[in-house]
């Protein structure tokens, strides 16, 4: 077995896993009944899926070509605003009461997407919200 | 045509049907989705699997010029997520 196997066979166990984590990542998407546990799966597919994905790319150009890695910056950018952009729809989730209202946090009023200045209710309260 | 090459074109084939699959079902979650919090999650799914074909596509050609491409749609689609959301929250995007 030469070193251009185990890159090939390295390359195609990368290419499953990624395959597997996206799969099983759009089936939790639709399967799950309640929208702060829909944000859970494909949250699994913005790093695991994906990364093993770019990470196959970078063993194939390692081993079929001139190595290059710079899928890295791809996979950079997506581990760091995967969690962002999840906290900002949990933020719009407990925003427009679309799951159980989260309890009251210690040491305040209420939590600070629920408190809305009067000025912004007009545009963030718009006919047919599911607000009350 | 040796093991390892025979290996890697299967599991190249089975990565494209998924990740396919799973757009499919991400796309399902868009035009369902009860409230809008799902429909913004379902946007973005879309977008990172988006990358995902476009990165297996570089790997199916054999070829590294769709690096740009996939770094700026996971750059736009971060953006375009966070200025939905943005939107819901507080009725404007750039206060």
């Amino acid at each position: 077995m030469t070193l251009q196997d185990i890159g090939a066979i390295a390359t195609a166990l990368c290419l499953l896993i990624g395959a597997g984590f996206t799969l099983v990542g759009a089936i939790g998407l639709v399967k799950f009944n309640d929208s702060m546990t829909r944000l859970h799966a494909p949250t699994k597919v913005g790093t695991v899926g994906v990364g093993a994905l770019l990470l196959a790319s970078i063993l194939y150009s390692l081993t079929y070509k001139y190595g290059s890695a710079h899928e890295i910056l791809i996979m950079a950018f997506l581990f760091v605003t995967a969690p962002i952009s999840a906290n900002f729809i949990a933020k719009v989730n407990i925003h427009r009461r679309s799951c159980e209202t989260p309890p009251e946090p210690p040491q305040d009023d209420t939590w600070g997407t629920l408190n809305v200045p009067e000025a912004d209710k007009a545009v963030s309260n718009p006919v047919g919200s599911t607000q009350s | 045509m040796s093991f390892a090459t025979d290996l890697l074109n299967i599991a190249l084939v089975i990565a494209f049907v998924s990740v396919a699959v799973s757009q499919v079902l991400s796309m399902v979650r868009l035009v369902i989705g009860p409230d809008t919090g799902t429909r913004i999650l379902a946007l973005d799914t879309m977008v990172v699997n988006a990358i995902g074909l476009i990165v297996l596509l570089g790997i199916a050609q054999g070829t590294n010029i769709y690096f740009e491409v996939a770094l700026i749609i996971a750059m736009l689609g971060f953006v375009s997520t966070v200025a939905y959301a943005r939107f819901i929250l507080r009725g404007d995007i750039i206060e």
